[in-house]
């Protein structure tokens, strides 16, 4: 990926040959930080699957858990107005931009309002809740942990569409959201996963 | 020992040749102000330091491999005790299935004749934490972990005493928790099966003390944790007493079983075992003397 | 050269540094993110752990001298081992290598500054927060004369015990919350580590004529994402069981005691190469200019390296080898633990090649360095003895293992460091230490540290498990243990001959001139200590010895890379 800042140097010998270009520390340090945060999920879909049928009482997987399909497909989607924005931002389109930035915001929040009544659903009506069993342990800290990553994504995403309204996001930004970009396609990679293993292959 | 000798033969070579390297190559100063010739590598030199070791490993790991099945992977002999060892903070609970004894902190076992083996197989698991059974002279280390059943055998071909303690952290008197295993003969051993099997000793005519003891001991909160065969007391949460005074320690081999030592004990272990779960009785001084000489008579 | 010492002369900002009024000199490094002051204040911070950690140390080893001595009480020694290696580990190790990192790498690589400086900083000052947490835990509950709500768990805090039910109070929760923060300050430099090594190179440093130092930092800090990680996940779900009632480690609703221990020692494990490669950074920068000769096998260095890094992640049940895992499972673990011979081998291998027809000088920090040679390869080897698991079945938990891994940590780690802290202190403070200290230091450490542990080995194989605050007489154990305290007495005079060293060099110590020691990386060729923006011109390389080139034109390494 081509630093934006690379400013041909000249060696003490003599003139440049080749341009010296090195990797956007931007995206680097964003391709750090989530592979440490895909280490903690890790673990915690390990302990998901580990104590799969383990539970000593209570609901099961099975009897409670419904497809969260809408939410799923809303914040799926979410990435890819996000590619938009970042793509229209690249183009100098910035009107386009803000409109894209403000459909992922809309799509994200509404996986966590679907989120909320599924939490809502498990805890008033099947009465499962992070202590009743281990079930409920590993369910609610997993998918929680997922849905608090949504939320910050979610933040910096209305930071930067806040931004943008105000004409202060411009053509030359469109590296940063990238990376921003690269966040949220992490948190919706990690959906996948969750969705795979708790409500596909668990139940 | 294979393990023993081949680290030692890695190490005298290696430390030789560093030792000979530092002392042959070291900076002289009649030396010339030329740097030494620089060497980058060398690919034969550097493969076979690679192979060699690379067939160390590979000796080593078939030789560990094979202690490993021999330990864990055969299949459990005929003839065995099986002792139950279940873990507490801080002493062990030992029980006898199929003989039908209950013991605590003292196991003791019939030692084995190669030609006729009788092993102890003995089946673990924690009330509370993490602990760990390990006897040097009788085998390696087993943690004992609550929700999990370990197992491991142990096969003394000699009589005697084997001392060991707890060998995983498990709270503030994890130092204390102290394992002694008697090996005895099978005379002895089926001796000491049968005395543990009977009830306790309830019969103190002739013993006003004991007798009281008995009485002050059953409408106490001791019933509540400890168990004494063919009583009313049968608290599981405390070691059973019903053959205490047969055993040379309390307080899970930390103390030696004297009259004086059991009462100072009942009085306050804390004072004896700072964070023992036992607390602290507050009898008044009469019924410390008769609880402790009514206990000294559960032989 | 030349130019970076036109620019000096006019660079009126130096003059203005001498004699400002205190003040205005703290609240520059409380805000700053310069990577050299935030270095410094990491190693600084280190240090003072060092001092309050081996205190904490020498308590245990009196408590320990004797038999059925009663100099602390039961709790208060398991509170002492307990911080003793949670300091060590976190707030010692941890941050004195970041430390060292922070400082050396940009320098090393041609760059101005970390790719992320006000990252740098704040997590610095999260991890420095962190420290201080955990050791306010002295001061709840009960008060500092019982030890307070300090953790007593040990620093792997296995389950249950950790459970609220088995550690009521909040003495768990000070270990687990300052070990928590002290990792998200750990994330964050391995962050920039990684970021300034790939983004932030000088033109032309392509990564094959990075220093060895770069590329085992790279491997470290990769490291750090994959190791710290699950102990922060394990942390979070200790919290949650803890106060939310939930049950991951909770055995009597169906939990696994046993998972903790996986997940803890998916990081543990991983966790000491996150220590050590640091230190076979140094020894890889300071062997070769002490025996004047290029390191021995630059591509199996950086190939072991990268080789290590990734085997540490398979080895972790070696750890759990006594808590009843199947056969296969034992197997495994015992192949993976002794691959990773292989490539440590090859660097100790390579090392000696280095100094083999060399021209070998004995000032500070080599001596430190063939200290850290010979005691290094003995802790491999013990290691290799504890990694066949039936040798573990018996040694697992007792005091032969923490004789191994003190001297990894002590005979290999700390004394790496040292000849680190008296190769770079010139290049850092412009004045150089005394070699007469130094030797002093050398001799009282390297007397007190055999003495403890190379005696220690023999109660654990005598049946001495390790965490317990006192031991009957009669069982053999009493003997070794007093000499074991002996030593740790030595170990404290050298240090303290250190410390005195250090700073009684820093007003007294002869100068330095940019290059003391006849180097060939990147650092030595701007001032010592560097300005602010480390490098007048930023330089190009033409090989992996920049300097060597410029003062052997003759016979440059670019000819034979």
């Amino acid at each position: 990926m081509r630093d934006a800042n690379a400013i041909p140097i000249e060696s003490i010998d003599g003139p440049v040959e080749t341009p010296w270009t090195l990797p956007y520390r931007g995206t680097v340090g964003m391709a750090c930080l989530i592979l440490a945060e895909a280490a903690i999920f890790v673990i915690f879909v390990v302990a998901y699957i580990f104590y799969l049928g383990k539970s000593v009482s209570g609901p099961t997987p099975r009897e409670v858990l419904e497809l969260p399909i809408f939410g799923t497909i809303c914040l799926l989607s979410s990435s890819i107005t996000v590619h938009f924005a970042v793509s229209a931002l690249r183009q100098g389109k910035l009107r386009n931009c803000s409109l894209h930035l403000a459909g992922t915001v809309l799509l994200g929040l509404i996986f966590l309002i679907t989120t909320a009544q599924e939490w809502y659903h498990l805890i008033h009506d099947e009465g499962l809740t992070i202590q009743t069993n281990l079930f409920g342990s590993t369910y609610y800290s997993l998918v929680g942990l997922h849905a608090t990553h949504v939320v910050v994504g979610l933040l910096m995403l209305s930071l930067v569409l806040g931004f943008s309204l105000f004409g202060l996001v411009k053509e030359e930004h469109s590296e940063k959201l990238e990376v921003l970009s690269l966040y949220w396609h992490f948190v919706d990679g990690v959906w996948v996963v969750v969705f795979l293993v708790v409500y596909v292959l668990g139940r | 020992m294979l393990v023993l000798s081949v680290t030692l033969a890695i190490f005298l070579i290696v430390a030789g040749l560093l030792l000979y390297a530092l002392v042959r190559y070291r900076h002289r100063p009649e030396d010339s102000d030329r740097e030494p010739a620089q060497i980058y590598g060398s690919n034969q030199i550097e493969l076979s330091w690679t192979v060699i070791p690379i067939l160390i490993v590979v000796m080593l790991f078939l030789a560990t491999t094979r202690v490993i099945l021999g330990t864990q992977g055969i299949p459990k002999p005929e003839q065995t005790t099986n002792v139950t060892v279940i873990g507490h903070q801080f002493w062990w609970e030992y029980r006898y299935p199929e003989l039908g004894v209950v013991t605590a902190n003292e196991l003791h076992i019939p030692i084995s004749d190669p030609a006729k083996p009788m092993p102890t197989y003995l089946t673990m698991s924690s009330a509370d934490v993490s602990h760990s059974f390990w006897v040097p002279r009788l085998a390696g280390k087993t943690d004992v972990i609550p929700n999990r059943v370990n197992t491991m055998w142990i096969d003394p071909q000699q009589a005697g005493l084997y001392l060991g303690q707890c060998a995983q952290y498990c709270g503030s008197q994890h130092a204390k928790m102290l394992l002694r295993v008697y090996a005895q003969s099978p005379a002895d051993f089926a001796a000491w099966v049968s005395q543990q099997k009977k009830p306790a000793q309830q019969d103190f005519t002739g013993n006003a003390a004991a007798a009281e003891g008995q009485t002050v001991f059953m409408h106490n909160a001791c019933i509540n944790c400890h168990a004494v065969g063919g009583t009313a007391a049968t608290g599981r949460f405390g070691p059973d007493l019903t053959h205490l005074a047969s055993r040379d320690t309390i307080a899970s081999g930390a103390i030696e079983n004297t009259p004086a030592n059991l009462r100072k004990w009942i009085d306050d272990p804390s004072s004896m075992k700072p964070g023992s779960l036992m607390p602290p009785m507050h009898l008044n001084q009469h019924d410390l003397d008769a609880i402790t000489a009514y206990l000294t008579q559960l032989r | 050269m030349s130019t970076t010492q036109a620019v000096e002369e006019s660079d009126e900002t130096l003059a203005l540094q001498q004699g400002r009024p205190p003040l205005n000199v703290v609240y520059e490094w409380l805000t700053t993110v310069d990577h050299k002051k935030i270095g410094l204040m990491y190693i600084a911070y280190a240090l003072v752990f060092l001092l309050v950690a081996g205190v904490e140390a020498l308590l245990m080893r009196i408590q320990l001298a004797i038999p059925n001595n009663h100099f602390v009480s039961p709790q208060v020694f398991n509170q002492l081992f307990t911080m003793h290696g949670t300091t060590m580990i976190f707030f010692v190790g941890m941050p004195i290598l970041f430390g060292f990192g922070n400082y050396l790498v940009p320098l090393m690589i041609g760059a101005r500054d970390m790719a992320f400086p006000r990252l740098n900083a704040f997590s610095f000052w999260i991890s420095a927060f962190a420290g201080i947490l955990l050791y306010f835990s002295y001061v709840g509950a009960s008060g500092l004369y019982a030890a307070g709500s300090a953790p007593d768990v040990g620093w792997f805090a296995y389950a249950p015990l950790t459970a609220r039910v088995f550690s009521p109070g909040h003495s768990t929760d000070y270990w687990t919350l300052a070990i928590f923060l002290s990792g998200i300050g750990s994330i964050g430099t391995a962050l920039n580590i990684v970021t300034t090594i790939v983004s932030m190179r000088c033109k032309s440093m392509k990564m094959s004529r990075m220093p060895l130092l770069v590329w085992l930092y790279l491997v470290m800090a990769a490291l750090v994402f994959v190791a710290v990680s699950p102990l922060t996940a394990a942390q979070i779900m200790l919290t949650l069981d803890r106060y939310l009632g939930a049950h991951f480690f909770d055995t009597q609703a169906g939990g696994s005691a046993v998972l903790w221990m996986h997940f803890f020692w998916i990081f543990g494990h991983p966790e000491v190469y996150v220590l050590v490669l640091p230190a076979f950074a140094f020894v890889n920068e300071i062997v070769p200019v002490f025996s004047r000769k290029a390191i021995f096998g630059y591509p199996a260095m950086v190939a072991a390296s990268v080789g290590i890094g990734f085997i540490s992640l398979s080895v972790w049940a070696h750890h759990m080898f006594t808590v009843g895992m199947d056969a296969a499972a034992n197997t495994f673990f015992v192949f993976a633990t002794m691959v990773i011979s292989v490539p440590t081998g090859i660097k100790i291998f390579n090392w000696l090649a280095t100094i083999w027809g060399g021209k070998v000088i004995f000032a500070t920090p080599m001596i430190f360095c063939v200290g850290f040679l010979f005691q290094f390869l003995i802790a491999g080897l013990t290691g290799i003895m504890l990694s066949a698991a039936p040798f573990d079945w018996q040694l697992g938990n007792s005091y032969f293992v923490v004789a191994h891994f003190h001297y990894v940590l002590v005979g290999g780690i700390l004394f790496a460091l040292f000849a680190a802290f008296y190769y770079w202190y010139p290049k850092i403070t412009g004045r150089m230490m005394s070699e007469k200290l130094g030797k002093w230091h050398f001799w009282l450490f390297l007397i007190g540290f055999h003495l403890t542990f190379d005696f220690m080995h023999v109660p654990g194989l005598l049946g001495m498990p390790r965490r317990i605050y006192t031991y009957e007489a009669g069982r053999g154990w009493g003997a070794l243990n007093f000499l074991v305290g002996v030593g740790a007495i030595f170990q404290a005079a050298g240090l303290l001959c250190f410390l005195y060293n250090m700073i009684r060099s820093y007003y007294h110590g002869k100068e330095a001139s940019h290059d003391p020691w006849d180097a060939w990386t990147l650092e030595w060729s701007t001032t010592s200590p560097p300005p602010d923006y480390n490098f007048a011109t930023v330089p190009t390389v033409n090989s992996r010895r920049p300097l060597w080139d410029l003062k052997h034109p003759e016979d440059p390494d670019s000819d034979y890379e």
